[in-house]
């Protein structure tokens, strides 16, 4: 057997007992993104040299004892919005195409201090906007369980390089669905924990009152061992929050009895595909048959997140994405007059179009006149959201439902209907807007192979919950056996 | 509700925007907006009467520290990534005549 096959808390303990050295890790995860890559397209830069000389320091440290930690020596994959001192960081927009930090993001370096090793920064929509990843200006990656289809977004070169085991986790970033639609997509387990959590210092902001950084990985052990090294109070981001409670593996415990599970009956109304439908609500029985109590109720206003989420992320895209001018870093226009025709020139050619369409939609919300009518309605509707989940908890322990309407979409069937892409972030979205923990989990796969994604959202500060009932679920449910693909597509 | 947006709406919005739009662009935008703010008009539906916007949903205030420098010197290694550089600083456009 491979040990690409592994999970990274296997591959780690492997590691501990010197069964495999690290560099031998380092080596077959880039034989593996070497065979696939022309492919699957995960990632945008490939940091091999630097893997190999930090496999060897790594290994010294593990030998000499200093690190003994549950990601020692494992090779890990990073979106391409977290900075890495000295390595091209480039959000996977043609602005900051040539843009190296001088900093790393603190969840990254959370990460390197554990010994884990950086492989590479992976592909993603421009600057986190999409759900397929094809917005990138590198090019399109392709969901390894079914090349034809998306692997999700905005996180879905993340999702893809775990799925195709071109590194053993990765990190992304989730603002409205980013880690999580993602992860369902490709069939990897993808969590985004309470806002705050994780330090968002280093994070190239999308839409900073909902991003949050978060794992994908191949089980519910994983995403709870890297959550816990991850998470830390951080006095670089001012909304980082102090928590005690940071020991997510004490959670992985198998037992739901007398959990109370609600699932919001408004969740399956039209357009949930019949296929995902069967597949949550099987879910649903497994964890009833575990000896949780399972409830539908109404949650309320489900239909009002969309537009809620697209007018707040987009009045702070407007705003932090100002950025961007030309001067201090990243793309400049060759040929200007002036410094204004300079900034014009400059981000109309260094952002696509997404990218600009949000900027404007942002600028109009915010604008004089408009302010009250859209940006404040938006926070007024968010605390009516934040307020039905509220009261939600006081019922539930867990709230669980879909992850996606749909499984992963064809290629190029997205963007032309923008419309249709954002209603499909439908389930995810209120997760940001009330800054929940949410973690999905593979329930199953359509007649094309693709998978189905359960999601679980707990209250805030309440990923344990969520991490029982997942791992429960994944004990319960065994392993998932994913078709395999041909190299030819 | 689209009609909102007039030619003069994108112009301004483009000025905000700090973007140069061909016209084609600047069509498609008009379009896209539109279909937007008819869809975000679906907040209207929900009467929010006294809600108090939210914009941080925990109860955080300003978060202060002393402000001591504990990086070192980054200087060269941050004019690297700039598009022009003068005697140790950022080149810009000549801004006033």
């Amino acid at each position: 057997m491979s040990i690409l096959s592994l999970t990274a808390v296997e591959l780690a303990a492997k590691i501990k007992a010197k069964e495999v050295t690290v560099l031998q890790a380092v080596e077959e995860v880039i034989s593996q993104i070497e065979a696939k890559e022309e492919l699957y397209k995960c990632y945008v830069t490939i940091a091999k040299n630097r893997a190999i000389e930090r496999a060897k320091q790594v290994q010294e440290q593990i030998d000499s004892g200093n690190l003994t930690g549950p990601l020692a020596g494992v090779p890990v994959a990073i979106k391409d919005n977290m900075c890495i001192k000295d390595m091209l960081t480039t959000c996977s927009s043609k602005i900051l195409s040539n843009f190296i930090p001088t900093y790393s993001s603190e969840a990254v370096i959370k990460l390197e201090e554990a010994g884990a090793i950086i492989i590479g920064k992976t592909n993603m929509d421009e600057f986190a906007m999409g759900s397929t990843t094809e917005t990138s200006a590198y090019g399109v990656t392709k969901n390894p369980r079914n090349p034809e289809h998306v692997p999700g977004g905005s996180s879905g070169g993340s999702a893809a390089a775990v799925a195709a085991e071109e590194c053993f986790f990765a990190l992304g970033s989730d603002t409205g669905g980013s880690i999580r639609q993602p992860a369902s997509y490709c069939g990897v387990v993808g969590m985004k924990p309470t806002y705050g959590t994780v330090s968002r210092y280093g994070l190239i902001a999308y839409a900073s009152s909902l991003d949050q950084i978060g794992p994908l990985a191949k089980d519910v052990t994983d995403c709870a061992t890297i959550l816990e090294v991850i998470a830390s109070h951080d006095e670089k981001d001012s909304t980082s929050i102090k928590r005690e409670d940071t020991d997510f593996t004490k959670a992985l415990v198998n037992d739901v009895t007398g959990m109370k599970i609600g699932i919001p009956q408004d969740y399956f109304m039209k357009g949930l595909a019949p296929q995902v439908k069967e597949a949550i609500l099987n879910a649903a029985k497994v964890l009833k048959d575990k000896g949780a109590i399972v409830e539908e109720f109404d949650l309320g206003l489900v239909e009002y997140a969309i537009p809620t989420y697209y007018t707040i992320a987009a009045a702070e895209v407007s705003s932090n994405l100002e950025r961007f001018d030309g001067i201090k870093y990243g793309y400049r226009t060759n040929e200007f007059d002036g410094l204004h025709d300079m900034y014009k020139k400059t981000r109309s050619e260094g952002f696509g179009k997404e990218v600009k369409s949000r900027i404007m939609l942002g600028s109009f919300v915010l604008s004089s006149g408009y302010y009250d009518a859209y940006y404040l309605k938006a926070l007024r509707t968010k605390a009516l959201i934040k307020k039905a989940f509220d009261t939600a908890f006081e019922k539930y322990d867990v709230i669980l439902g879909p992850v996606a309407p749909t499984t992963a979409p064809k290629l190029g069937s997205s963007l032309n209907d923008p419309m249709k892409m954002y209603l499909s972030d439908i389930y995810t979205i209120s997760a940001n807007l009330a800054g929940l923990p949410g973690i999905t989990l593979p329930c199953g796969k359509d007649e094309k192979g693709l998978p189905i994604g359960l999601q679980l959202t707990g209250n805030c500060y309440q990923e344990k919950k969520i991490i029982q009932a997942a791992y429960t679920y994944e004990k319960a449910r065994g392993k998932i056996e994913w078709d395999q693909h041909s190299e030819e597509v | 509700m689209a009609n909102k947006i007039s030619d003069e709406t994108i112009e301004y919005v483009s000025i905000l925007s700090k973007l140069k739009l061909t016209d084609k662009e600047k069509k498609q935008a008009k379009k896209e907006i539109g279909n937007m703010l008819d869809y975000f008009d679906k907040l209207n539906e929900l009467d929010t009467t006294g809600v108090e916007p939210m914009s941080h949903v925990f109860p955080i205030n300003n978060v202060f520290r002393e402000d001591v420098i504990k990086n070192e010197d980054q200087r060269e290694d941050i004019l690297k990534n700039a598009p022009g550089v003068k005697d140790g600083m950022f080149k810009v456009p000549r801004t006033v005549e």
